[in-house]
């Protein structure tokens, strides 16, 4: 045995107590110090905790799956008002007959962007749901209302909204199914979303039953941010940045001749109604919309860098977006087929994305290649009109380089004065440019997706517009007209 | 008039609770204990109107008879308590005395609110425990060559952990319990105690390094013992309690520094081996990202302290239960919705003053073994208080380990009472021998 068994323990405690009060000190020095590391330790978890109750909180608690304490909230405050960006209401709690009732004074026109929450919740009413229930009355006011049982005001939040473009946008959109976005690309405030089919978010409770069965045209669902499409022809903006970062020489020295398709192993592709598009450069290529020009290119790409650009301009990943999205997808991986690699370069294949994605790619081009975070709340203030919180624009990060930017938005501004967005020639005051995209999604190669993509003025960029609309046709003929009434809309209220 | 008493016992509660635990740290100004003896007569009657206060809210909002006998039996146990401390054991630390009262009286504020059933269940092991624990001082004064055994307590410890692992039901992947008679015993709960007897003892029979080296050993077939039953919270928890039982002991801050790095290798190590404890990373990296699968526990416990901010929603006012385990594991995320981060803050402090009352005593034995008993111990409660509530509000990933005496269960309860009154227990047979000796 190793230790040894001492038949006397009281006679060795008291060796111990006498021989051994050096170790005894130094012991208790390192009990001293293993309390003050646990000490510190627990200083930072309080820390930590205090932290998080203050500041992290409230956007934490501000989800779907938190709905139960905000009914509980509810019962204690009255919801506050959702307002314009010029403080006009859009959204407010009046009562009727002793209950509380949420008016909507713009109906169905923010149907998704104000949204609702007495079905679950969309829109600003489910992103500011716990704010508007949160009073930040003065403390004695709120004491007085506890004690006398009378409900406190919520916050009343300001957003981004532009009640004009908004008005605009869905006037230019019509009855027509789609999506118009507007955004400041300086700041990245939404000045207008518009999703139709839309529906009077004032009778949500009435017609739940109704819009949730109505499979058909899911008024629900809001396209701007949910819809994914085929981006067809607007895709080309990111296959011409991947061109001109393998080739920055081409830029200026591409060539190529279009007789109505391109074929390269076992794949042909086709120019749009099987156009000639003759002798081409990189700008009449991508102002024309020339595919086979574009599918030549995508031929002669590196698949994986290509495949980093699209992860670069978030392809595949999560978006920046305050309101809840689909994530877009592209399949460039090492065993997908070249045709579906040219197909994808071209818009078409698998590729899908959303409004609001396709937003954001195309305000980070007109903003010097930095996309600035989108932002739908401006500001704060509780019932009395002082300002509890102020958001202020972020930079959400570079998608692009400042130099391949500049030459994207110049062939953006191509497609305006040369190829198919001429619908936007003779803007009075401004300068646009974009692209167009008419996207096939179905067998039937008659039927596409109308899209724009664009932004203004091209000398100054301050806001890019969005645009599309089901199954219209194509992008220049259906799109683009929308976009310009909505930058019309744009310069005379800024001017 | 109810509602000026609600709006008003909310602050009163919390102010009630701040003065408590300031009085927790302010006992550490006199270093004997007679001299406290005013701050503990303060804090008794502090402690009796939080008490009070939190129970008429709960009758004001439940409206149930049943919450005034509740109210009226535990607060008559805790007084009973506190007199037979008193009377008994007049050399007991009376901080650890309050403590341990105001903190199951605080599990049981939450759990009448959470659950009754649970709360008279709570109740009738909190009464047998507190039988237990009035004895064990008596115990140890009494034996004292309990020491001699630890040998057996080591078998004894690892026999049972191998017993869990071979023989056990496995819950939620981990194989915790064991059945017999149809009570589930939490056996790592239990073998915690011996073992720090057991490395207590190893330690201190001889100086040798083949002696260190054994304690590793035995510590070492603990831990993966643990390890392989999925108990990762008792294994991280025996791990520390035996690194810094081992510094104590040598004093060599190198074991305690490779100790720490060891931890962290192993961290690193168990990461990619298991992947439950990728779940579990996964789950406090990014909850709400989570939220439909492993955040979702942890996305609810941060809904509802965040909602229930600095002052909380009111009893009965918030949701608590929509959090998993809200009674055991998550009694913490129910107690800061409710009654406020800032008691829940003040309840992690008295939580830290007993672990610092505990080393404050380890720090008095003259004798080795029982200086590392305590240290043993102390450690044992501090480190679970930590990953508990470090675990609820995202500060580190879930252990699955509940809050001592606060915490809804059976096992929790026991343990952690016994282990207050072990500590009393030795604390008692020294200052009683201290006095003998004329200290």
């Amino acid at each position: 045995m190793i230790f040894k068994r001492s038949k006397n323990t009281e006679l060795n405690k008291e060796d111990e107590k006498a021989g051994n009060k050096q170790i005894r000190e130094t012991a208790n020095k390192d009990i001293l110090f293993v309390t003050y590391v646990f000490v510190l330790v627990f200083a930072a978890l309080i820390s930590y905790v205090a932290y998080f109750a203050a500041i992290k909180s409230d956007s934490v608690i501000n989800n779907a799956y938190n709905s139960k304490r905000a009914e509980l909230l509810a019962q204690k405050v009255i919801r506050g008002e959702i307002l314009s960006r010029d403080g006009e209401v859009l959204a407010k709690t009046v009562y009727e007959d002793g209950t509380e009732v949420r008016e909507y004074p713009y109906g169905p026109l923010f149907a998704h962007s104000v949204g609702f929450f007495t079905q679950g919740s969309i829109g600003v009413e489910s992103i500011a749901n716990f704010t508007l229930l949160k009073s930040d009355d003065p403390v004695g006011l709120r004491l007085r209302n506890d004690l006398n049982g009378i409900k406190n005001r919520g916050d009343n939040v300001t957003t981004t909204f532009d009640i004009e473009l908004q008005k605009t946008a869905d006037l230019a959109l019509g009855d027509r199914k789609g999506a118009v976005l507007v955004l400041d690309v300086r700041t990245g405030e939404i000045l207008a979303m518009v999703s139709k089919p839309d529906f009077d978010p004032g009778r949500i409770d009435e017609i739940w039953e109704a819009v949730n069965e109505d499979t058909e045209n899911s008024p629900l669902l809001n396209r701007a941010t949910q819809g994914v499409y085929p981006p067809g022809s607007t895709f080309k903006i990111v296959t011409a940045l991947e061109f001109m970062k393998e080739y920055p020489e081409a830029i200026n020295d591409y060539e190529f001749d279009c007789n109505g398709s391109f074929e390269y192993e076992d794949v042909k592709i086709s120019c749009y109604h099987d156009q000639k598009h003759g002798h081409l450069d990189l700008g009449s290529s991508f102002a024309r919309s020339c595919n086979s020009s574009f599918a030549h290119i995508t031929s002669g790409l590196n698949r994986e860098s290509f495949n980093t650009t699209c992860n670069e301009l978030l392809f595949d990943s999560r978006l920046p977006s305050p309101f809840s999205y689909k994530k877009s997808y592209v399949d460039l991986k090492p065993d997908t087929s070249i045709g579906e690699v040219i197909q994808a370069g071209i818009g078409q294949g698998k590729t899908m994305i959303t409004p609001i994605h396709m937003a954001m790619i195309t305000s980070a081009i007109a903003n010097n290649g930095i996309l600035m975070r989108p932002m739908v709340i401006k500001t704060v203030k509780n019932a009395g009109g002082s300002i509890v919180r102020r958001y202020e624009p972020q930079e959400y990060g570079r998608l692009v380089s400042e130099d391949n930017a500049a030459v994207l938005r110049s062939l953006m501004r191509e497609v305006v004065v040369n190829g198919t967005g001429s619908k936007l020639l003779g803007t009075q005051g401004y300068e646009a440019a974009g692209k167009t995209g008419s996207a096939e999604y179905s067998k039937n190669k008659s039927l596409s997706h109308a899209w724009f993509t664009g932004f203004a003025p091209f000398d100054d960029p301050r806001i890019s517009v969005t645009v599309i609309v089901e199954g219209a046709g194509t992008g220049g003929d259906v799109a683009a007209p929308i976009a310009r009434s909505v930058f019309d809309t744009w310069y005379a209220n800024a001017h | 008039m109810e509602t000026i008493f609600l709006t008003f016992s909310k602050y009163i509660l919390i102010l009630l609770m701040l003065i408590y635990t300031f009085q927790c740290f302010y006992v550490f100004r006199f270093s004997d204990e007679n001299d406290r003896n005013g701050i503990y007569i303060r804090q008794d009657i502090v402690m009796s109107l939080v008490y009070l206060t939190a129970f008429a809210q709960l009758y004001v909002r439940m409206r149930d008879t049943e919450v005034i006998k509740f109210y009226a039996t535990t607060q008559l146990l805790f007084w009973s308590v506190i007199l037979l401390y008193r009377l008994l054991y007049p050399e007991a630390n009376k901080l650890l005395v309050n403590n341990m009262c105001m903190l199951i009286g605080t599990g049981f504020i939450i759990l009448v609110r959470l659950n009754y059933q649970k709360a008279a269940k709570q109740f009738t092991v909190v009464v047998i425990s507190v039988f237990l624990s009035v004895v064990i001082p008596f115990i140890l004064k009494t034996f004292k060559r309990l020491r001699r055994f630890y040998w057996l307590m080591a078998l004894a410890g690892i026999g049972a952990l191998a017993a869990v692992l071979i023989f056990s039901t496995a819950i939620n992947g981990s194989k915790l319990n064991l059945k017999i008679g149809g009570i589930a015993f939490q056996a790592s709960e239990f073998v915690k105690i011996i073992f720090v007897f057991a490395i207590a003892g190893i330690l201190t029979c001889s100086k040798s390094e083949k002696r260190n080296m054994l304690s590793a050993v035995i510590a070492g077939i603990h831990v993966l013992l643990l390890v392989a039953s999925k108990d990762l919270g008792s294994a991280i928890i025996f791990y520390m309690v035996y690194i810094i039982m081992l510094f104590v002991a040598t004093g060599r801050k190198r074991y305690f520094l490779t100790g720490m790095a060891g931890a962290a290798f192993a961290s690193v190590i168990g990461y990619r081996i298991f992947s439950h404890v990728r779940v579990r990373v996964e789950a406090w990296q990014d909850p709400l990202g989570n939220i439909e699968t492993s955040g979702y526990q942890i996305a609810q416990s941060l809904f509802a302290i965040g909602t229930g901010g600095f002052l909380g929603m009111g009893l009965s006012q918030g949701a608590p239960n929509r959090i998993p385990v809200v009674e055991a594991d998550f009694i913490f995320a129910a107690i800061s919705e409710e009654l406020g981060v800032l008691f829940g803050i003040c309840l992690i402090l008295i939580c830290v003053s007993c672990f610092v009352m505990f080393m404050n005593i380890a720090m008095r034995f003259n004798d080795m073994f029982y200086k590392l008993v305590a240290v043993g111990l102390a450690v044992t409660y501090g480190f679970q208080v930590f990953l508990t509530i470090g675990g609820v509000t995202k500060f580190i990933p879930l252990t699955g380990v509940t809050l001592p005496l606060v915490s809804y269960g059976s096992n929790s309860i026991m343990v952690s009472l016994i282990m207050f009154s072990v500590i009393q227990g030795l604390y008692v047979s020294v200052r009683k021998s201290n006095q003998s000796d004329g200290d």
